[in-house]
């Protein structure tokens, strides 16, 4: 090969490259996140759902606080019927926050493991927690 | 031909992926098995055609670069364009790589009024190569916050400047939006352009439609037709440590963005992309213009065999001088 070295050392650095992610974990185990239901809140509830299915919620509940924070600052509407007829306060500190009072132990648990930062807590203040 | 063709492999593809994982559960196949070969080709691929180009010979140095070479003290050189040192040749790499000077440079032949052949320059090619690539860029590096744990800063700090005007939720990136724009044009270029349409090849075309197809379905994924992203990254994290899992409940369009990438990964090696290494070792790009200080020998000169007039001389000398024919030597 002509050049052998330094072809060599660049085909080093793209094989380090494309491998990074291997070399990165080095095949350790990673927890998965585990969100806690059990809030006093929650544990006070007979029927225990949120404003929307589990399924809405875990892919779209980003959309809606989107929808709610437009709503309430831009047209001061602060009611949401969710989609079997019940309403609810648009807040996030009052409505969502009051049963899932952990943040820690439940939006961050998922936030934190695919590094998504949202920016709620820029304005909104976040729940005092001891742990 | 070329174009239908290039789409109809993608749709193919995408069909495929759909059938397999809707219809026969082929989830392990796409999620697991199919990307570990791709990964395995790419790299073996990369490192076969670069080592093989490594091997071929430069039987002489190529000078004919533009700019002014390196002469008489009171003639400028130009050593961005023409280098002759190795601080030179660097420099006109970097150049290449980052910013695709050869592309800057590129012009483009068109008739005006019937037969007024005019020369202009090309920046729009250059300008969507570039927004291509570096958008490309991005978006891989961004993605790499699926596959490692805990997420290193400056990936998240990319992503942060990716989405930094904090635009709905989830956040838009401004690459989404670029890459489909300069993906386009590069399009438009080879269906719109009699010319480029004439030159192009269904392998022009097939990366083009598959890079679309990757990037449009990552943003249905994004943005409208959501996946359960901690179970892709429980995916991706199993691949990584080699602990394959999969979760229940992901959407087909996950297993297809994923499969469209594998299909990239695993075409590159065979396709016009390999320029992402070829690039380093284009001879005209990465070899001195030093000609005329040092001397470029072919490595695959071999020994001439050559007979002096010293040597025929010597043997045929009685012979000569009976015959009667003058010899330097006596």
């Amino acid at each position: 090969m002509y050049n052998g070295g330094k072809i060599i050392i660049g085909l080093l650095i793209f094989i380090g490259f494309s491998t990074f992610p291997f070399l990165f974990t080095m095949g350790k185990v990673v927890p998965i996140p585990e969100l806690k239901l059990d809030t006093p809140e929650i544990q006070k509830m007979v029927d225990k759902r949120c404003v929307e299915p589990k399924e809405y919620m875990k892919t779209e509940h980003m959309v809606m606080l989107n929808t709610w924070r437009d709503a309430v600052v831009r047209d001061g509407a602060r009611l949401y019927k969710a989609r079997d007829g019940r309403t609810y306060d648009m807040s996030l500190q009052n409505t969502c926050m009051k049963c899932h009072s952990n943040k820690k132990n439940f939006c961050d648990q998922c936030h934190n493991y695919v590094a998504v930062k949202p920016y709620c807590w820029d304005c909104h203040i976040a729940p005092q927690e001891g742990t | 031909m070329g174009i239908l063709f290039s789409f109809a492999v993608v749709v193919a593809i995408v069909l495929l992926v759909f059938a397999g994982v809707s219809g026969a559960g082929l989830n392990y196949l796409f999620a697991v098995i199919i990307p570990y070969i791709a990964l395995l080709i790419f790299i073996v691929g990369m490192v076969y055609r670069v080592v093989n180009w490594g091997r071929s010979a430069v039987p002489f140095k190529v000078p004919t670069t533009g700019g002014q070479q390196t002469s008489l003290p009171w003639i400028a050189a130009n050593k961005l364009d023409n280098p002759s040192t190795s601080y030179g040749v660097i420099g006109r790499m970097l150049l290449e790589v980052l910013l695709f000077r050869s592309l800057f440079r590129n012009t483009k032949a068109e008739l005006h009024s019937g037969s007024r052949l005019i020369y202009g320059s090309e920046k729009l090619l250059w300008l969507a190569a570039l927004a291509f690539h570096y958008c490309f860029l991005v978006i891989l590096i961004r993605h790499l916050r699926f596959f490692v744990v805990p997420v290193p800063a400056p990936i998240e700090f990319l992503e942060f400047m990716d989405s930094f005007f904090q635009v709905g939720a989830p956040l838009v990136y401004i690459t989404n939006f670029l890459i489909i724009i300069a993906l386009l044009y590069l399009l438009y270029r080879r269906i719109g352009m009699p010319q480029i349409k004439y030159i192009s090849l269904p392998s022009d075309y097939f990366p083009l439609f598959l890079i679309l197809a990757i990037a449009i379905s990552g943003i249905l994924m994004r943005y409208f037709d959501k996946v359960d992203v901690v179970g892709v990254k429980q995916i991706a994290m199993g691949l990584v440590s080699f602990r394959p899992t999969i979760p229940d409940g992901i959407g087909v369009i996950f297993y297809i963005h994923f499969a469209l990438v594998c299909t990239l990964f695993a075409y590159f090696p065979f396709s016009k992309l390999v320029h992402m290494g070829g690039v380093f070792l284009s001879p005209t790009r990465n070899l001195a213009n030093n000609n005329r200080m040092i001397r470029h020998v072919n490595p695959w000169d071999y020994p001439i065999k050559s007979r002096s007039y010293e040597d025929y001389e010597n043997e045929f000398r009685d012979k000569m001088k009976k015959a009667g024919i003058p010899v330097e030597k006596e």
